[in-house]
C-alpha cells in the first residue's frame, strides 16, 4: 500500500488573513440564522423572544449600515467560504446595489418587527412569528449578498419557507386557500430558476457570479444564451408578480396577518426584481436587450393591471397588493429601458422606495382597521375625525404611491420617464403616467371614503399606540426625506446601476489577480 | 452514450409533470410537483456529464480533472436540490390536506375561500 501523499493546497486556499472588515459580507446571514435558532429555544417566554428579536432587528440594521458604509467607501468587497479560491469557494460578493437593497430590507424589517408586538398575540409568536421572521430576513439578506447563483436559488428556498410559515400564521380558512396559490406558484417559480441554474452551470461550467460575467462575452457565440435569459426571465418575473403570472400576488397578499403581509409587499417581490435586475443586467446584457421589447410589454400590462386592479378593489388589502404590482410594472420598466438612459438606476431608487413605501401601506391598512374596525371600503369611515395626524401620515404615504412629488415615489417615477423619452419609447412613457393617474385615482377614492365620509356607525375610537404608530411614523419620515432631499439615494442608485453595467470593480473584488 | 437518453427522459418527466400541473385538482398538482422536481434534479445530474470510465480525481502532475470526467459539482448541487424540494413538497401535501380539510373540496376552481365570488366593488359615492 502506498504511503499517504500529504498534498499541497495552499495554490488553491486565500492564504492571506481574511481583513476583519470582509466578515461583514457574512454577518448579515450567520446573525440572522443564529438569533432565529435562538428565538426558537425562547419559544416559552413569548415578552423575551420579542425584545430579543427586536434587538436583534435593530443590531442586522446596524451591521447592514456598516456595510454599506463600507462599500461606499471602498468597493465591492468579497468573502468567500472555507478560504477556497473563487470560482470554487462559495463566494459572498456586496456591491453597492446589494449592500442598498440588504440595509433597506433591514430597516423595514425593523419596522415591521416593531409593529408586530401590536400585531401578533401570545398565540401566533408561540406559533413561531419571530423566528420565522429572522429565518425570512436570513433568506433574504442571504440573496442581496451573494455572488453564486446555486447560492442564490438556496436563500430563495430559505426564504420561501420561512414564508410559507409566516403566511399560514392563524390557520384560517382562507390563509390556508391563499397560501395554497401562494405555495404552488412561487415553488413553480423558483423551480424554473433551478432549471436555469442546471443550464447556466452545463453551458459555463462555474457558477460563481463575477466568473459567469467575464465569460459570457465569449461564450455568446456557441452557447444557448437567449434561452438562459429567457428562463430566468419567466423565473424571476414569476417571483416578482408581473403580468401575466402575477396572479398569485392578489389572491395571497390579503390573508395572514396585516405585518406579514407588509413584510411580504415589502421584501419578496423586490427580491424577485433584485435577482431579474442582477442576472439579466450583470450577467447577461446583450441578452437583456435582446429581450427588451418584450420586457417592455410585460411591465406596461404589469402597470394596466395593477391600476385597474387598484380601482376596482373594495378590500384594502387587495387594493394595495394591486398596488404592489403597479410598482413592480415600473421597475421592470426601468429594466426594460436598460443602463444607457438610466434605466436600471430608475429600477433601483424604485425598488428602495417601493420596499418602505409598500411595508408602510400595509401597516397602514392595519391601523385602518384597528381604529375602523374593518378592511372594507363600503364599511369604512370617518377616520379623519378620529385622528389628524394618522390621516396626514396616510396621505403623504398615499401620494407617494401615486408617484407624486413631493414625496420618494416621484424622482424614480421622473427618471423612468426620462429615460424612456430620450429612447423614443413614449407609449411606455405613457402608461407609466397613465398608471400612475389610475392609481391617483383608486388612492382618492380610498381617501375620500375611509377618512373624509362620515363614520357609517359610531365606533369606539382607539387611542394611538406606540407600537404601530412608532414605525409606521419612521418609515413615513423616510418617504419625506426621500422625497425632499434626493440628491444622495439618487447619486447612489446611479453607481449602483454604473457598477451593474460595467462589472469591472465586482469582477475585480472576486478575481483580485484579473479575471483567469 | 447516456446523456441523449437521459435528457429524452428529464423531457418526458417535465411533460408529465407540466401535463399534471395543469389539472384543476390539488393532488394531481401535488404530483406534478413531486415529478418535476425529480426531473429537474436529473437535468442537473446530466448536465455534469456521465461517465464511468475516468475516475473524477485530480492526477497528481495535474491542476485540473482529466478531460471526459464526470464533473462531480452537479451531484453536490443534486443533493442540495434533493433535500430542499422533498422538504418542500412534505410542506405542501400537508397544506393541501389541510386544505382539503378546511375548504372541503380538491377542486381548485372551487377554492374561493380568500376571493369570494360575489364580492363588491367598491361604493361610487356617499
Amino acid at each position: 500500500m502506498a504511503a499517504p501523499t500529504t498534498v499541497d493546497l495552499s495554490a488553491a486556499l486565500i492564504t492571506a488573513p481574511v481583513p476583519i472588515g470582509h466578515w461583514l459580507a457574512i454577518l448579515p446571514v450567520a446573525h440572522c440564522i443564529t438569533l432565529g435558532a435562538v428565538l426558537l429555544m425562547l419559544r416559552a417566554y413569548p415578552r423575551l423572544q420579542a425584545w430579543l428579536a427586536i434587538s436583534g432587528l435593530a443590531v442586522l440594521a446596524l451591521i447592514d449600515a456598516a456595510l454599506l458604509g463600507k462599500v461606499v467607501a471602498e468597493g465591492p468587497l468579497t468573502m468567500v467560504m472555507g478560504r477556497w479560491l473563487p470560482p470554487f469557494g462559495i463566494a459572498f460578493t456586496v456591491d453597492l446595489f446589494g449592500a442598498l437593497m440588504a440595509f433597506t430590507s433591514a430597516l423595514v424589517a425593523l419596522a415591521a418587527g416593531i409593529y408586530a408586538l401590536a400585531d401578533i398575540g401570545e398565540s401566533g409568536r408561540r406559533y413561531g412569528f419571530f423566528p420565522l421572521l429572522m429565518l425570512l430576513m436570513a433568506g433574504v439578506s442571504g440573496a442581496f449578498l451573494t455572488g453564486d447563483v446555486f447560492n442564490l436559488y438556496v436563500w430563495f428556498e430559505v426564504l420561501l419557507i420561512s414564508s410559507f410559515g409566516l403566511i399560514i400564521l392563524g390557520s384560517e380558512r382562507q390563509q390556508i386557500d391563499g397560501a395554497l396559490k401562494y405555495a404552488v406558484l412561487n415553488l413553480i417559480a423558483t423551480t424554473l430558476f433551478l432549471i436555469g441554474v442546471g443550464i447556466l452551470y452545463a453551458v459555463f461550467g462555474t457558477l460563481n457570479m463575477a466568473d459567469i460575467a467575464s465569460k459570457a462575452r465569449d461564450l455568446r457565440a456557441t452557447a444557448p444564451l437567449m434561452t438562459l435569459a429567457s428562463l430566468f426571465l419567466l423565473a424571476f418575473a414569476m417571483k416578482a408578480a408581473a403580468f401575466p403570472v402575477n396572479f398569485w400576488l392578489p389572491a395571497a397578499y390579503h390573508t395572514p396577518r396585516i405585518v406579514v403581509s407588509a413584510l411580504f409587499a415589502g421584501l419578496l417581490t423586490k427580491v424577485g426584481i433584485y435577482a431579474l435586475i442582477r442576472v439579466l443586467v450583470m450577467l447577461l446584457p446583450i441578452e437583456r436587450a435582446e429581450l427588451s421589447p418584450l420586457i417592455a410589454l410585460a411591465a406596461a400590462a404589469t402597470i394596466l393591471v395593477g391600476a385597474l386592479g387598484a380601482l376596482a378593489e373594495n378590500d384594502i388589502r387587495r387594493l394595495f397588493g394591486y398596488v404592489v404590482i403597479a410598482g413592480i410594472g415600473n421597475m421592470l420598466a426601468g429594466v426594460a429601458l436598460g443602463g444607457t438612459g438610466g434605466g436600471i438606476s430608475g429600477a433601483v431608487f424604485y425598488a428602495l422606495h417601493s420596499m418602505v413605501l409598500m411595508t408602510a401601506l400595509y401597516l397602514t391598512a392595519g391601523e385602518i382597521a384597528r381604529r375602523g374596525g374593518g378592511f372594507l371600503l363600503s364599511a369604512l369611515g370617518g377616520l379623519y375625525r378620529q385622528s389628524g395626524g394618522f390621516t396626514a401620515l396616510s396621505l403623504v404615504l398615499f401620494l407617494a404611491a401615486c408617484g407624486l412629488p413631493p414625496f420618494s415615489g416621484f424622482w424614480p417615477k421622473v427618471i423612468l420617464v426620462k429615460a424612456s423619452l430620450d429612447l423614443d419609447a413614449w407609449w411606455l412613457a405613457a402608461v407609466i403616467l397613465g398608471g400612475g393617474f389610475l392609481t391617483t385615482i383608486a388612492f382618492g377614492r380610498l381617501f375620500l371614503l375611509v377618512y373624509w365620509r362620515p363614520a357609517p356607525a359610531a365606533g369606539v375610537p382607539s387611542p394611538a399606540v406606540w407600537r404601530t404608530g412608532l414605525p409606521l411614523a419612521a418609515l413615513t419620515a423616510l418617504v419625506v426625506g426621500f422625497g425632499i432631499l434626493p440628491e444622495q439615494l439618487l447619486a447612489l442608485s446611479q453607481s449602483a446601476a454604473a457598477g451593474l453595467a460595467d462589472p469591472r470593480a465586482y469582477l475585480h473584488s472576486v478575481f483580485p489577480g484579473g479575471a483567469r | 452514450m447516456m446523456e441523449p437518453l437521459l435528457a429524452i427522459l428529464v423531457g418526458l418527466f417535465f411533460a408529465a409533470a407540466i401535463y399534471l400541473m395543469l389539472s384543476k385538482f390539488t393532488i394531481r398538482i401535488m404530483l406534478g410537483i413531486a415529478i418535476l422536481g425529480n426531473s429537474v434534479n436529473l437535468l442537473l445530474f446530466t448536465s455534469g456529464r456521465l461517465t464511468r470510465e475516468v475516475p473524477p480525481i485530480i492526477p497528481a502532475n495535474l491542476e485540473s480533472l482529466p478531460a471526459g470526467a464526470a464533473n462531480p459539482l452537479p451531484q453536490a448541487l443534486i443533493l442540495t436540490a434533493i433535500v430542499i424540494s422533498f422538504s418542500f413538497l412534505a410542506f405542501l401535501l400537508v397544506l393541501t390536506y389541510r386544505a382539503y380539510q378546511d375548504l372541503g373540496t380538491d377542486d381548485t376552481s372551487e377554492m374561493h375561500a380568500a376571493e369570494p365570488d360575489d364580492r363588491p366593488l367598491p361604493p361610487l359615492g356617499y
